[in-house]
């Protein structure tokens, strides 16, 4: 471990050619290069746990299941940049990630692998642990890292880049769990064996939060270049319930809808740019014929709005009108010129928000007007949604042929809509209904209808 | 200050960590995690120990969506709205829990402190959609009349525990 000087952990690492596995793809040996040459008394090494895309959960599984690799591998970022401090920063959401991350650093303290003098090299190293608190945004390094200091979780602006005025104004390396527990892999076996796996542009392996309509979801890892069909029929084993394959949501709010186009693409983080895609977060959210797209960009507008930390206008203000817009949209209420309205709004926002939460806030939308205009266009100018699934656009009727008069669904409703004589058919007050779909199910006439 | 109020818990708490402004998040979380919310009767004490303003403290207290400044209910449910739990049908389960319990996006806890229900991003246990967890305790694969029956078994435990 201390054969190496820092210079020669580093050249290894660029030889290995890994890139950032937190979304953005950058060359993590450039980040580690500029720490490194970087003239400080005091230099920390940053790991982002705050895995806050919904529907992945890579970094938890590293973090529960293999903490000694993070640390070791935040250990080896220590001695390439001369930092002696490290945080990890872990999302509140996961209890079970500190507590086993807290055991590994008092198991590798008591082997003398952290502290002070490891190993009688003369090098100190010693690692922190951070709860976040609940603040998307915090996923964002200058955000996290204000929020390590015990501030708001606000982006900065940038430059200074973190990697020389970071944490407490030091140079800081950041980077993500699965980052740094590619890194002990590639000392080991050298940086020519890591670029040997995955395409010559983005070397290595990619751990994937496969979600959603499919029979088998859960965790996977695959070389980068891998196909979504391989991905998606292969390893997922193909729709759930006999589904059609509709689109893969990729890289959580930050990312793009691929559609069955993109089947034969392989995943990298070149390609998925070409498409306007990101690797992101790694989650993957596969969804059949029943999801609207026009839903589920509001559902991800609704998210990054809700997220948006209020720092700079173009996020915190352009992202709650383009969520109005597609409220009223899915409400039925679109008007002519939506379309276009939420493209300029888009347009605006990816090129002045200041941090990358805002810049990439409405990459969902663009994809999904992309790819599903027709459903835009289906909700706007003839009031109806092509999936059957927004609630507005739907209306729950009972067939009064079919209709006995049991009265199961009215005692089902939540909201008490449903009325009428016992023996006789009953009838929905739509003014009332919510459209929660539970008299559907209760039926045992199959007389509801929605549609 | 309130002379009322019982300050040594705090006191410990930031005896714990060493009294650092660095540790704000750190002692709001082990504050929430003694009173289930945040006293707002302590910021005055607790920045003048931390030697920061009171704006400080409430500006991270704000920020973060984990601290609550207001009580919360006996049973704190969090509904999963992550996009797995979301094309698995997390909203009709909101929709059922909060019409029963006379709730709303607004109005999170009941009058009887008995039920809080709140969305949550994403609890990581997608393969599990959709999740609801009630005190932390994870329900996987809910349906509205799965939620249902369990807060009429939470409603009817209640009732016994109070007549016994």
């Amino acid at each position: 471990m201390f054969e190496m000087s820092g210079e020669e952990i580093v050249d290894e690492v660029k030889k290995s050619g890994i890139r950032g596995r937190g979304g953005a793809g950058f060359p993590t040996g450039i980040k580690w290069d500029t720490v490194r040459k970087t003239e400080s008394d005091k230099k920390y090494v940053v790991c982002n746990g705050d895995e806050g895309d919904p529907g992945a959960f890579m970094d938890r599984s590293i973090m529960e299941g293999a903490p000694h690799r993070v640390l070791e591998g935040m250990i080896i970022a220590g001695i390439a940049c001369g930092a002696d401090e490290g945080y990890i920063y872990v999302r509140a959401e996961y209890p079970l990630a500190v507590t086993r991350l807290k055991n590994a650093i008092r198991q590798a303290e008591g082997l003398g692998m952290l502290g002070d003098n490891i190993l009688g090299s003369g090098f100190s190293f010693r690692i922190h642990i951070n709860r976040g608190a609940g603040a998307f945004v915090c996923g964002e390094e200058t955000a996290l890292i204000n929020s390590i200091e015990g501030q708001r979780g606000f982006p900065r602006v940038r430059p200074p880049l973190t990697v020389i005025k970071g944490l407490f104004g030091k140079p800081t390396v950041p980077n993500n769990v699965e980052t740094y527990a590619n890194i002990p892999n590639i000392i080991n076996n050298g940086g020519e064996w890591y670029a040997g796996i995955g395409t010559p542009n983005s070397p290595g392996t990619k751990a994937f939060a496969l979600t959603g309509n499919i029979n088998n979801t859960g965790l996977i890892e695959v070389p980068m270049g891998t196909t979504l069909r391989e991905i998606i029929f292969d390893i997922g084993g193909g729709m759930k319930n006999g589904g059609q394959f509709k689109a893969v949501q990729i890289g959580g709010p930050s990312g793009a809808c691929l559609t069955k186009e993109h089947l034969d693409l392989p995943l990298d983080f070149d390609n998925l740019k070409k498409v306007g895609a990101m690797v992101g977060s790694g989650g993957l959210v596969v969804v059949d014929e029943h999801t609207c797209m026009v839903e589920f960009a509001r559902f991800f507008m609704h998210f990054t709005q809700n997220e948006s930390c209020g720092k700079c206008v173009p996020c915190r203000e352009g992202t709650k009108r383009m969520l109005q817009i597609l409220e009223r949209i899915v409400a039925g209420e679109g008007r002519d010129g939506d379309i276009e309205l939420l493209l300029e709004l888009a347009d605006t926002i990816c090129n002045t928000a200041l941090c990358g939460l805002g810049k990439t806030a409405p990459n969902p939308v663009i994809s999904t007007i992309k790819n599903f205009r027709s459903e835009y266009e289906a909700h706007i100018y003839d009031k109806k949604c092509p999936a059957g699934a927004c609630s507005k656009l739907k209306t729950i009727s009972i067939d009064p042929s079919l209709c006995k008069g049991c009265s199961k669904c009215a005692r089902q409703c939540p909201v008490n809509a449903i009325s009428g004589k016992i023996k006789e058919p009953f009838s929905i007050d739509l003014s009332k209904c919510i459209r929660c779909g539970s008299c559907v199910s209760a039926c045992p006439f199959k007389a509801i209808k929605e549609g | 200050m309130n002379e009322n109020f019982d300050y040594s818990v705090v006191e410990s708490i930031l005896h714990e960590h060493q009294c650092s402004d660095k540790a704000i998040i750190a002692i709001l979380q082990d504050v929430q995690e003694h009173y289930h919310y945040l006293p707002m009767e302590l910021f005055p004490y607790m920045a003048k120990k931390l030697k920061v303003s009171e704006a400080r403290i409430y500006s991270v207290a704000t920020f973060y969506e984990n601290f609550s400044l207001e009580p919360k209910g006996k049973y704190v449910i969090k509904v999963c709205d992550g996009t797995a739990c979301h094309v698995r049908k997390s909203i009709p389960i909101l929709d059922r829990l909060r019409a029963e319990l006379g709730l709303s996006e607004k109005k999170k806890t009941t009058d009887d402190l008995l039920f809080t229900v709140e969305t949550v991003s994403c609890l990581g246990a997608c393969g599990l959609a959709p999740v609801m967890t009630v005190n932390d305790k994870v329900h996987p694969a809910m349906t509205p009349e799965k939620a249902s029956a369990l807060i009429k078994q939470l409603i009817e435990e209640e009732k016994n525990n109070a007549s016994e």
